[in-house]
């Protein structure tokens, strides 16, 4: 049995998500044993909070084919939705977080209408604008956001119990990723999710089928927009502070580097892309000033040697060993 | 009835007139085929009747509907499918999951539902699974359901959006050149398939080059030659008809006649 090629499910689903969604859950338990230090559940926190954006972006470009080079747009909408939300407004966090999940729906509908009608390159640079056009809203709106300074996230409390530290975020972040990873599961064998599929190889054909292509885009472009919101909003509250760089150009094309690196349309691709590209600058800082050298040169690396993504090549490899 | 028309149709891409003028009337349960030489503006004829392509004059009528201005997607749902010359397959889905998509239009699961795998979805990727089965039993891919379409063989591949096209129970289905680059023995199968359509009550349309199969299914014929129409009839009508010939083989009649002519 090919345990990569189970991992690696979001292209060719089964009816059996548990294969891949209990190892996860098993995974997510046990991994705080080898953590020594609050550090480590921080580090692993940030690599789920990523991963559940890098997870909305690969049901975008894994699933539909579709690229955005502004999903960080949406990080930063729930970034600062749970920071204006209780400092200006006076909305409870929870209630701020679900608001901005919310706002993000419905900025992706209103820009996916138009933009979606894009394609390839041109898509790639109105979502790029996308991404900066709100990026500049947070520097300028500085009544409001701080400004380029950027401002202090006010704490999370659910019912008495208020949310900090490392550990409790660890949880949060993991089982939200475990939450996503089973929904994006679920889309890959419904009717909507083969429709994405299908666009992906052939509009015509999926048209000709009676696929709605535009509605089919703009409703996974909704639903990866409002990942990406839930991740900024975790991102925001683990770091009590937030920049307008949440939502930047490079914090976008880090999501796109993710899904790229870990798998285009796997679902565990994301989580080891996350991983990749938030473990390594850390563990590279012995580099001193090489360090973005090495983490470029090992990116770079990877892209030639397991040119499908890290787990996709990996799922294949073993996959003809095995045969052999 | 006429289940589909075509009026007075015409298309220009640059100076080229891939259309001139172009009028046919279709009637239920039959094979109807466009037949020309090489440019004589079939597969354009089908572009624009599937929606793919806006015309630049005349209509098309869909069961007493003018259709003219849809979408592709909005002709699917009414009941117009079509297959592809240079095969539009979905490479990364399986071969069944390729057939499943042509069950698009039936399935009515919202977004909120296919996230949450509610019973609802089960019960439709059952009804889906079912039908799609069903419908590459017909062609004869039953076996290779769960391979991987892009290992499918060039045959395989042409019946396989065929059966795509039959999931979606259209009532009038276009086939564009189905046994192109097929050897004889994949004509015949080709040919008994679409005799078998037909027999399902659902209306042909074909392009086709290869005149043996167009003659032997085909209940009427009409023929274009530089995008304007040349002949229509049975294919009685139409071998004898001195203007075709001349179309197809200059003016000396041979013994190509029975052949396949490209």
């Amino acid at each position: 049995m090919n345990v990569l090629a189970l991992f690696d499910r979001l292209r060719s689903p089964q009816r059996h998500r548990l294969i891949l969604l209990i190892p996860l859950a098993v995974f997510i338990l046990l991994l705080p044993l080898l953590f020594s230090s609050a550090y480590y559940y921080r580090v692993a926190a940030l690599v789920f909070i990523f991963a559940i954006a890098a997870l909305g972006l690969n049901l975008l470009m894994g699933f539909a084919g579709q690229v955005s080079l502004g999903h960080a747009g949406f990080m930063g909408i729930g970034a600062y939705a749970v920071t204006i939300g209780p400092t200006h407004l006076g909305i409870p966090p929870l209630f701020s977080f679900l608001l901005g999940a919310a706002l993000s729906a419905v900025v992706a509908f209103l820009v996916g209408r138009p933009i979606l009608r894009l394609k390839e390159h041109y898509l790639a640079v109105a979502t790029l604008g996308f991404g900066v056009l709100v990026a500049i809203v947070f520097t300028n709106e500085a009544g409001w956001t701080g400004g380029p300074d950027g401002m202090t996230v006010p704490g999370l409390t659910l019912m008495d119990w208020s949310i900090r530290g490392a550990g409790a975020w660890y949880w949060i972040a993991a089982i939200s990723f475990l939450l996503g990873a089973a929904l994006a599961l679920n889309l890959a064998d419904s009717p909507t999710g083969r429709a994405l599929r299908a666009i992906h190889d052939s509009e015509i054909a999926a048209r000709v089928l009676g696929v709605d292509v535009a509605k089919k885009k703009l409703i996974v472009f909704v639903v990866s927009a409002v990942y990406a919101s839930i991740a900024g909003s975790y991102f925001g509250l683990i770091n009590g502070y937030i920049t307008p760089d949440v939502s930047g150009f490079l914090r976008s094309i880090e999501l796109v580097a993710m899904v790229v690196l870990g798998g285009m349309g796997s679902v565990i691709g994301s989580l080891v892309g996350a991983a990749v590209l938030v473990i390594l600058p850390q563990a590279l800082t012995v580099f001193h000033d090489y360090e973005h050298i090495v983490l470029g040169l090992i990116v770079m690396s990877v892209m030639i040697f397991l040119r499908r993504g890290i787990v996709p090549s990996l799922a294949a490899a073993l996959g003809e060993r095995r045969a052999k | 009835m006429i289940v589909l028309s075509a009026e007075g149709l015409s298309v220009a891409f640059g100076g080229v007139r891939a259309a001139d003028n172009v009028s046919f009337d279709v009637e239920p349960g039959i094979v109807f085929s466009i037949i020309g030489p090489n440019g004589a503006g079939k597969t354009t004829l089908f572009n624009v009747i599937s929606g793919l392509c806006p015309p630049d004059d005349g209509r098309v009528w869909f069961y007493g509907e003018n259709v003219t201005a849809l979408a592709p997607e909005q002709l699917a749902r009414r009941g117009l499918s079509r297959t592809f010359q240079n095969l539009q397959i979905f490479s990364h889905l399986t071969v069944i999951e390729n057939v499943m998509v042509g069950r698009h239009r039936h399935e009515a699961t919202g977004i909120i539902a296919d996230l949450l795998h509610l019973p609802a979805v089960a019960r439709q990727n059952r009804r889906t699974r079912e039908a799609a089965a069903e419908a590459l039993a017909r062609v004869g891919l039953a076996d290779l359901a769960q391979r991987p379409a892009s290992g499918l063989a060039y045959g395989n591949l042409k019946r396989l959006e065929i059966a795509r096209a039959l999931a979606s129970e259209p009532k009038v289905l276009l086939l564009d050149e189905p046994a192109a680059g097929c050897n004889p023995v994949e004509r015949r199968e080709i040919e008994n398939i679409i005799r078998g359509i037909v027999g399902n009550g659902i209306t042909v349309v074909l392009v086709e080059h290869d005149m043996r199969l167009v003659m032997n299914v085909s209940n009427r014929i009409h023929v274009l030659a530089n995008g304007r129409t040349l002949a229509e009839g049975t294919a009685a009508d139409v071998r004898s008809n001195l203007a075709v010939i001349e179309a197809y083989l200059g003016v000396h009649r041979t013994q190509e006649t029975a052949g396949a002519v490209g």
